[in-house]
């Protein structure tokens, strides 16, 4: 063992490797190898080919001839072009030319040690130790002396060749096909028309799978051994190197299941992919809308149970799904039944392409009743209709935003089937909404983008108000009235009612706890100015009352807006505490507060108290001995006059009485002189 | 009284043209205030709410409000205007024969012994005292007006003008004034309304009204009656006479009875206001 080459510290390594099968190959290998030093040795390429160079250059094999020609070209193009021929013919180094015996085989294994070592644990490996004849060898696909980078197309495994070359055994009259147990027919056929083959073969797609992307170029295994690339387990690792963000795009509900029966945990692709028939879609197509029609065109057709069941052509023309095909939704047809549709098992699936919307649906209290047999429950064509469905902006659609009042009103209106089991506290919801500022500026001024019954019930995930997931969840409210009214929501969450600033036990008001949730006017409307001192009265009950003695509230409570309100002072969704610097109230605001109405208001100006009480002596001590004093005042004055009149009374009555006396008896002397003609 | 031959008699002028007028005036301007500031004092009341939009709103009521102010300072000031006048003309010049002479409506020894001889007519322990001009619940209600222009007039300048008074006063003393204008204009209109009413206007032997203080006459009869002290005085004078003057025409006395009955009337329905106000939705 002499030998200093590269081979050697290669099979040093391999031996130190643990590798005894492949070790003791190669210690026989080195037995022959090169010694250098030796003299006139053939050893170039050129030497080899003086003889193997020629066309006609044959030897006898197993009784057949055999032509041992190389083509001196294509070896130079070849990917091994640049070594000489004892680098793979080791058996020859140092012998002298021209060589007798047959070569053995090459061992592509002593440099392509990687590939060598998952082909000899691979099917094809197993098989060729074995001795299985059909077992193909690194030749088998790679070629001799012409093998060239996969990545040139003239490769026999470049990927527009790798389909041809696996199909040399792996496709129908084969000897493998037929000697060899292979659990998949018409594999290259079937391959070729998948969306996989399709790109590939007639798009020119090289990145499209082929068959080493899924099975892998020289660890292919049985799908039955877990170490597969295509076994059960691994088969979604295998599809997402390519599809790596499958995720985020599947469709989430198939035949109204998760895909996912775990979060984030691939089902097996082959379930519904076939292998060599990868198709994007898992529904039957090839109905023809017109297949359909031939029936459901006529008007007369009519269901067992008397329902009619045609279909207006004209409807699904105009409709949002004029490009659906009839079988798209009414999936499950069979088109080599005679009737298609005696297949269809299950109700139309709005949820098969819409996921997002039927999982926000199912959760919705629509959907939960409808889940629980409802007979009363909306599924999705209560609202949207069935082959006439238009998207929500096209005006003719019942979703168009102008059309949806009417289209809640067909349950939500007082006496209709959602309103009579409503038990909550609003009513007269439609009428109420009509004539709100929401309502008016839809329907009477026609804003498409005001809000509409959906804009805060949201249109799929309607929840009652007592849902925390509810859109008109108290804790929700803020948010989804921000979704338009954007700025006033900032405001208010830096205000004094937003639980990030208010600190305290007591619930804290939101948007419709001032404004109403469908009789909601305009803030600048005179009733909404009026109630508002009753709404921050709900909590702010002694404030409110004393501020009703004063001016301001006197007037207020008359039914005039002029004279200020409590938001007028205190701001209104920017509420802050009066020790807050940036409070309307605070030390540095509050002049210039009055000054909006009382223009030359002064520090002391603003020293009135708007919210003064006579009925506490500690914190208003004047006001109250002042209203005290007056009071007695009153009270001493009316004593004392009212005694001084009573006292009185009797007296005046019996003077009374005298006058009237003596005027009588004045009258009777008067009339004791005159005729009674003359009285007349 | 103004039928037969009585039309003729001649009467006794109590009250000039201009004490007339002003009394008149001051009904008028009285009654604005008292409507006016009542609808705020008893704003949470239906009836409020009511008679303000019949005022035209609060701003009109407010206009109305200070407009009446105005004319009862002016009255305030014709009359103290007058009364100068008669101190130059009558008793010249000098303040002290003005309020000490026996016209004089400053109270005097002669007020308070009255006053106990009433209380013990009142009580049958008496007779009824023999008042001059004034009586002292005359003297006491003319007193009380001073007063009232007073307290309610400068603590209504407060309110009118509280930027203007803000400038010197604490803030707070605004809400004392609004405490002090309310509830000493409630007094006046109380007190007006029910004491001044009776004792002046609705006695029993005067019903249904006494319109002296409209017409300025009385007949001689009744000053003889009411008044015997000034009677008297004026016989021993000899200047009852001078004061005799002929009665109104009976269409001018109607005239006179309807203004009277109108006050009187819209006066009585306040009273009612307040005390429902006050008694039954006090909140």
């Amino acid at each position: 063992m002499t030998g200093e080459g590269s081979f050697k510290a290669r099979a040093t390594r391999r031996a130190a490797g643990g590798e005894p099968r492949i070790a003791a190959l190669w210690l026989a290998a080195l037995a022959l190898a090169a010694v250098p030093g030796r003299p006139a040795l053939a050893q170039e390429t050129s030497d080899c080919l003086a003889c193997h160079g020629q066309k006609d250059f044959t030897a006898e094999r197993k009784g057949r001839t055999v032509s041992l020609y190389i083509s001196e070209k294509a070896f130079a193009a070849s990917v091994h072009g640049g070594l000489s021929c004892v680098h793979c013919h080791a058996e020859l180094q140092g012998k002298e030319l021209p060589h007798d015996a047959p070569l053995q085989k090459v061992d592509c294994g002593a440099c392509h040690e990687a590939e060598a070592k998952q082909h000899a644990a691979s099917l094809h490996g197993r098989a060729l130790k074995r001795g299985d004849a059909l077992a193909p060898t690194c030749s088998s696909c790679h070629g001799t002396h012409d093998i060239r980078k996969a990545k040139d197309p003239a490769s026999p495994v470049s990927p527009l060749k790798v389909p041809f070359t696996c199909g040399k055994c792996h496709q129908e009259g084969t000897t493998v096909m037929r000697e060899r147990t292979i659990h998949q027919d018409h594999i290259l056929e079937n391959y070729s028309e998948s969306i996989h083959g399709e790109g590939l073969l007639k798009k020119g797609l090289v990145v499209a799978a082929n068959c080493a992307s899924c099975h892998t170029a020289h660890n292919i295994l049985p799908h039955t051994d877990p170490a597969s690339s295509i076994a059960r387990g691994n088969i979604a690792r295998t599809c997402t190197t390519c599809h790596a963000r499958i995720e985020d795009v599947h469709r989430k509900i198939i035949k109204g299941e998760l895909w996912e029966k775990e979060a984030h945990v691939l089902p097996a692709c082959i379930d519904c992919h076939q292998p060599h028939k990868v198709r994007k879609v898992f529904y039957s197509q090839g109905m023809a809308d017109a297949d359909c029609l031939k029936c459901h065109g006529s008007g007369s057709l009519k269901a067992q149970d008397g329902r009619s069941m045609a279909v207006d052509a004209r409807d699904l023309q105009h409709s949002r799904h004029a490009k659906v095909a009839c079988s798209q939704c009414h999936s499950g047809v069979n088109v080599s039944h005679r009737r298609p549709c005696e297949t269809i098992a299950t109700k139309v699936d709005c949820g098969a392409c819409h996921t997002e919307i039927a999982q926000q649906y199912a959760r919705s209290q629509h959907g939960k009743l409808l889940l629980d047999g409802d007979p009363n429950a909306p599924s999705c064509k209560e609202c949207h209709g069935t082959h006439g469905v238009e998207g929500r902006l096209q005006g003719s659609s019942p979703t168009f935003a102008t059309n949806v009042p009417r289209l809640c009103a067909r349950c939500h209106r007082e006496g209709e089937r959602a309103a009579v089991r409503y038990k909550g506290p609003e009513h007269g919801i439609i009428e109420a909404y009509t004539e709100s500022i929401h309502g008016k500026g839809l329907l009477k001024s026609g804003l498409t983008v005001t809000a509409t019954c959906t804009s805060c019930h949201t249109a799929h995930g309607v929840l009652p108000r007592t849902d925390p997931a509810s859109s008109v969840n108290r804790a929700n409210v803020p948010e989804t009235c921000g979704r338009c009214h954007h700025g006033i929501q900032e405001e208010f969450e830096t205000s004094v009612h937003h639980e990030m600033v208010g600190k305290t036990d007591k619930e804290l008001p939101v948007c419709n706890d001032c404004h109403s949730a469908h009789t909601i006017r305009r803030a600048d409307a005179e009733g909404f100015k009026l109630d508002i001192m009753q709404k921050c009265g709900r909590c702010h009950g002694e404030i409110a009352k004393t501020y009703f003695e004063t001016y301001h509230g006197k007037v207020t409570q008359l039914g005039y807006t002029k004279t200020a309100k409590c938001y007028d002072c205190h701001g209104a969704h920017d509420i802050r505490k009066v020790t807050d610097p940036r409070s309307h109230l605070s030390r540095e605001n509050v002049v210039a507060t009055c000054q909006k109405c009382h223009p030359g208001a002064t520090r002391r100006f603003a020293g009135y108290l708007s919210h003064a009480t006579h009925h506490d002596p500690r914190k208003y001590p004047w006001l109250f001995w002042t209203f005290w004093g007056m009071t007695g005042l009153l009270v001493g004055t009316f004593v004392v006059g009212g005694a001084h009149t009573l006292l009185w009374l009797p007296r005046a009555l019996q003077m009374r009485r005298e006058l009237r006396e003596a005027e009588e008896a004045e009258e009777r002397e008067h009339a004791a002189g005159h005729t009674p003609e003359e009285r007349g | 009284m103004e039928g037969g031959a009585q039309t003729k008699a001649l009467q006794f002028q109590r009250f000039t043209r201009l004490n007339r007028t002003l009394h008149a005036l001051m009904i008028v301007s009285f009654i604005s205030l008292a409507l006016t500031g009542m609808t705020l004092k008893f704003s949470y009341t239906g009836w409020a709410a009511f008679l303000s939009r019949r005022l035209g709103g609060f701003e009109s009521a407010g206009f109305i409000h200070r407009a009446a102010a105005t004319l009862m300072f002016s009255l305030f000031a014709t009359h103290l205007w007058d009364v100068n006048r008669a101190r130059k003309r009558e008793y010249g010049g000098s303040f002290l024969r003005l309020i000490l002479g026996p016209d004089s409506l400053l109270f005097a020894r002669r007020d308070l012994l009255e006053f106990v001889a009433s209380l013990q007519w009142f009580v049958g322990t008496g007779p009824r005292p023999r008042y001059g001009r004034w009586t002292y619940w005359e003297k006491f209600d003319y007193f009380a007006v001073f007063w009232g222009i007073f307290v309610i007039g400068s603590t209504g300048l407060m309110l009118w003008f509280p930027v203007f008074f803000t400038r010197l006063l604490p803030g707070w003393l605004i809400n004392v004034a609004t405490i002090i204008h309310s509830d000493e204009a409630l007094l006046a209109t109380g007190f007006i309304f029910t004491v001044h009413f009776f004792n002046t206007h609705l006695r029993p032997e005067k019903f249904p009204m006494d319109i002296v203080v409209f017409t300025g006459r009385m007949p001689v009869a009744e000053l003889k009656r009411d008044k015997p002290a000034e009677y008297e005085a004026l016989v021993a004078a000899g200047r009852l006479e001078e004061n005799l003057v002929e009665p109104y025409q009976p269409v001018v006395v109607r005239t006179i009875r309807a203004f009277a009955w109108t006050a009187l009337g819209i006066g009585t329905l306040m009273v009612l206001w307040i005390v429902y106000a006050m008694l039954f939705a006090y909140r």
